[in-house]
């Protein structure tokens, strides 16, 4: 922990993750023009940023500062779901395929091969396309494709520890495979999971931005910030406000995210070292 | 008799009985067929008594470690029995198999790797209960605070992680933790390698009160002579997967018997005695032994052998005086 | 013997690490003859290694080494010219066998290619590298390394240049890098653990040799090792060392029959052997982040008093060419 706050790029990518979480949950209060996120005002439409309007407003006139904040609930219920949805599915997956090591576990990874085959955004973009643009449907779409990413790395990692004297010794002493896996195996590639999951999070924001981009996401008004992006479109270079805000603060997100991640491969990486013999 | 393991053996049916185990592995070319056999173990047949310290000795290749994890059951064996306390174990499933080595346990050359770093001292050394008897926590507890004490270590340790105490306790931990099921053999598979001679001799001696207490028997894997000697009351020795002598300690160092064993013995160093290189006669390399020759597997490196040696392999024999040696020209 | 090859003036040598400076050789000293064998012993942690890459100057880079001298001949290694010291010292006057023989070599060229590119630059010809590879010249290389080959023993020295390391066994390994270590006919030989990972009865062909090797070709060698029985086989005198300092030196008989330092009769007490009961030490060695102050072992020693955590003892001579630092020895 106290490697991880003395690194300063993590340390950033942390703040940025707090101020997204705080925003995202005092929305409400933060937001100078709350009734925005529906409301318009047509005689303010596509105003640069100015005192009032921090952000300047959209085509509609409403607040981009205050869709923003609304918009950034979005983003994280979206992150939050689809990630944990994709961690839930692939990690047992990986676990199991990782410490049989037989057919079954061949067929696992092959269709976890299949997924990754693909790249992420098209998968992404057929399923939402298909389904029909809906909140769900995004998130939806992006745990499909992106539960091979765990499944993957931890089929890797549980091969690896597999073979470590204390796994050995665990299943010498007539510990059940269950015990072993959920017990010994699973705490031991605990924080390449974490580092995963959490640079994970802010690719799941980049995916969902870029579906709401191409109008597969949730459908207007709601705030999302791809399609924010999207909408402005029509009205570049003048308005530039309108591009640049969603479009920062969707790099900012994802950039926290992942310099988070990184901070903590650095933190938890050498692991708990062994003994002090000495040299 | 091993100097210091002064237990009088029991008269009983071998606790532990290998009935001409054969423990082979598949060698395979680039392509994954079969190309030969690695013939680890290649026919061993040997007892071990209620209550007694068997020592296996030989370089590395001779299959001791090998018989060892064959024994514990993390290698199947590909021919023979092997009988604990009577039971044939050598071809159980895994969970029938975890039944009948609760007796067996098998010790790790550095018992403390064997702990899981993630998991504080107590919870490992509880596990073993928790997988095989039904205890209650407060049990469970008392159990391990007594195996703790018995091997020497302070209470604290239970809320420790293995990595916040030294190399030498994380080997005493993973000793008691071998304990909590309180086996009745416990195969002890280099125990001392690699270690510091001043460390090296309290091993030893908690290894001795351990087996004073617990009532152990143990089969003592090493390549130290010297440690063997002082702990094990009879010796195999073994040579590319086979016994080639077999007997009482103090026999076995004082007149062997197998050319093997007189250039064994003759090669090692003695600190403050006679010095090994100013008249060593054993040449040669230990052959692989993916390619072993006919015969006699020592023939290659023996001053004495000869066209029989080639042709037939010499089985174990007894001789007068108790030692079993399998060369065609002792007796 | 000869006139001192070696010495080692109260050198330290400092690790700066994440839980602090950890002093691993605290004012060493030591002297090697010409032609002598010095056994170098203790047990983990003792800096015996650390002290061998210092002679070498092979020490990693957070390394701080302090001291009055490391004179080799004529030379003072600590303040020598780095290039000098890579060119005329390092693999050429001093040249080093480690301790696990497969990882010194490059397991993608061929023995021979190995040893050539040795010759290339470290012959004992010492031809400028600009003079070219001619024929000749790989043909004189080529018996060189073929007489050296023959003089480990090693079997059919012609099929031998052109096998792979991993195609070697380690005892076979180990002659190799024996040999090499001889090629640029170097004064002095350190020898890092070279048995510690053989077989017994290999362990034994190998000290043999290289004893017989040293002797022949007048070639100091100063040997590492935590086997007491190693040290026996082959040194002529050896230096007991603990937590970073070195505390005795004695002619090999004295060391093992009248040690003067209680660590050193400990050491052999632990020793297992038929008569003796079985004695270790007990206590832990100390972290050289932390370590005790005056003498390093006094914590752990039946002999011990005050003055022997408040102050280093002085090095004494009990017998002549036996040196030891202890304020209780054990001879008079």
């Amino acid at each position: 922990m106290k490697r991880l706050l003395r690194d300063r790029s993590a340390l950033f990518g942390l703040v940025i993750i707090v101020v997204l979480v705080l925003c995202a949950i005092f929305a409400g209060v933060l937001a100078p023009f709350p009734q925005d996120v529906t409301t318009y005002h047509l005689p303010r439409r596509l105003l640069g940023p100015n005192a009032v309007n921090y952000f300047g407003t959209d085509r509609m006139g409403a607040d981009i500062f205050s869709r923003l904040l609304f918009g950034a609930r979005l983003t994280i219920l979206i992150a939050v779901i689809a990630t944990s949805a994709a961690v839930l599915i692939g990690v047992p997956i990986g676990l199991v395929a990782g410490y049989y090591n037989n057919r079954f576990s061949d067929l696992l990874m092959r269709v976890s091969d299949v997924f990754l085959a693909v790249p992420q955004i098209v998968l992404a973009i057929a399923i939402a396309q298909t389904l029909g643009p809906a909140i769900q449907n995004v998130i939806l779409a992006l745990s499909i494709t992106y539960w091979p990413f765990w499944a993957r790395l931890v089929y890797a990692e549980t091969r690896s520890v597999r073979n470590e004297v204390f796994i050995e010794a665990a299943v010498a002493l007539g510990a059940s495979p269950l015990r072993v896996m959920v017990l010994h195996v699973l705490p031991s590639i605990a924080s390449s999971v974490i580092v995963r999951t959490t640079i994970g999070l802010g690719g799941t924001i980049l995916v969902a931005a870029a579906l709401g981009f191409l109008g597969l996401g949730p459908p207007p008004p709601t705030p999302e910030w791809g399609r924010m992006v999207a909408e402005s479109r029509e009205f570049l270079p003048q308005a530039w406000w309108y591009a640049a805000a969603p479009g920062l603060a969707i790099l900012l997100v994802v950039m926290g995210f992942n310099l988070l991640g990184d901070g903590l491969r650095d933190a938890l990486d050498p692991r708990l070292s062994r003994g002090n013999d000495g040299p | 008799m091993g100097a210091l393991s002064s237990r009088t053996v029991e008269v009983m049916s071998p606790l532990l009985e290998l009935q001409d185990v054969h423990t082979h592995f598949p060698l395979r070319d680039a392509w994954g067929r079969r190309t030969g056999w690695l013939r680890a173990v290649d026919g061993v047949s040997i007892s071990v008594a209620r209550g007694e310290v068997l020592g296996i000795v030989g370089e590395s290749g001779c299959g001791k470690t090998t018989i060892g994890k064959t024994i514990a059951g993390i290698h199947r064996p590909s021919a023979g029995n092997i009988l604990f306390d009577g039971h044939d174990i050598s071809r159980l499933s895994p969970r029938e198999g975890r039944v009948f080595r609760r007796g067996l346990q098998y010790c790790y050359q550095d018992p403390g790797a064997s702990l899981d770093p993630h998991w504080r001292i107590g919870r490992s050394l509880a596990e073993p209960l928790v997988i095989h008897a039904r205890l209650s926590a407060a049990e469970r507890q008392i159990r391990v605070q007594n195996i703790l004490a018995a091997v020497g270590l302070p209470e604290g340790h239970l809320s420790l992680y293995p990595h916040e105490i030294s190399g030498g306790q994380q080997r005493r931990v993973g000793l008691a933790r071998i304990l909590m099921v309180q086996p009745g053999l416990v195969v002890l598979d280099e125990p001392t390698s690699g270690l510091d001679v001043s460390v090296q001799a309290i091993v030893l001696r908690l290894f001795l009160d351990l087996r004073e207490r617990f009532g152990l028997t143990y089969l003592f894997i090493s390549h130290d002579l010297a440690v063997v000697r002082l702990m094990a009351q009879r010796i195999a020795v073994m040579y590319l997967g086979r016994v080639v002598e077999l007997g009482a300690t103090e026999q076995i160092f004082t007149a062997p018997r197998h050319p093997y064993t007189q250039s064994l013995l003759a090669s090692v160093p003695v600190a403050g005695g006679r010095r090994v290189s100013t008249d060593f006669v054993l040449e040669g390399e230990p052959p692989n032994p993916a390619n072993k020759p006919t015969g006699c597997a020592f023939r290659t490196r023996c001053k004495r052998a000869e066209a029989r040696c080639a042709e037939e392999e010499p089985l174990l024999r007894r001789l007068a005086g108790g030692l079993q040696v399998a060369c065609h020209f002792a007796n | 013997m000869g006139p001192d090859l070696l010495a080692v003036r109260d050198v330290s040598v400092s690790f700066s690490t994440e839980s602090g400076t950890a002093f691993v050789l605290d004012e060493v000293s030591l002297t090697l003859r010409r032609g002598e064998i010095m056994g170098l012993v203790g047990e983990s942690g003792c800096g015996k290694t650390t002290l061998a890459r210092t002679i070498l100057g092979a020490l990693p880079p957070n390394a701080r080494v302090r001291g009055t001298a490391v004179m080799f001949e004529d030379r003072d290694l600590l303040t020598i010219d780095p290039g000098e010291a890579a060119d005329e010292i390092r693999g050429r006057a001093i040249t080093f066998v480690p301790q696990d023989p497969y990882s010194a070599f490059n397991p993608l060229f061929t023995v021979g290619d190995q040893i050539f590119e040795l010759l290339r630059w470290k012959s004992p010809d010492r031809q400028p590298l600009e003079a070219g590879y001619s024929r000749a010249r790989r043909q004189t290389d080529r018996d060189r390394a073929l007489t050296l080959l023959r003089l480990v023993q090693l079997p059919d020295p012609e099929r031998l240049l052109k096998k792979y390391p991993h195609e070697l066994s380690g005892g076979q390994r180990q002659r190799l890098m024996i040999a090499m270590a001889l090629l640029p006919e170097p004064r002095l030989v350190i020898a890092d653990e070279p048995t510690t990972a053989l077989d017994v009865t290999i362990q034994a062909q190998i000290l043999m040799l290289l004893r017989k090797l040293a002797v022949e070709r007048r070639v100091s060698v100063l040997l590492t090792t935590h086997d007491l029985g190693t040290a026996w086989e082959i040194c002529d005198r050896v230096t007991v060392m603990y937590a970073g300092q070195a505390m005795e030196t004695a002619p090999i008989d004295a060391f093992f029959h009248a040690p003067a330092l209680p660590y050193t009769q400990l050491l052999l007490d632990s020793l297992p052997s038929g008569e003796a009961p079985l004695r270790g030490i007990p206590g832990d060695v100390p972290n050289l982040v932390a370590a005790p102050a005056g003498c390093r072992f006094h914590p752990r020693c039946p002999r011990a008093t005050q003055i022997c955590g408040a102050a280093r003892p002085l090095s004494t001579q009990p017998r002549p060419g036996h040196w030891v630092r202890c304020h209780h020895g054990l001879l008079r």
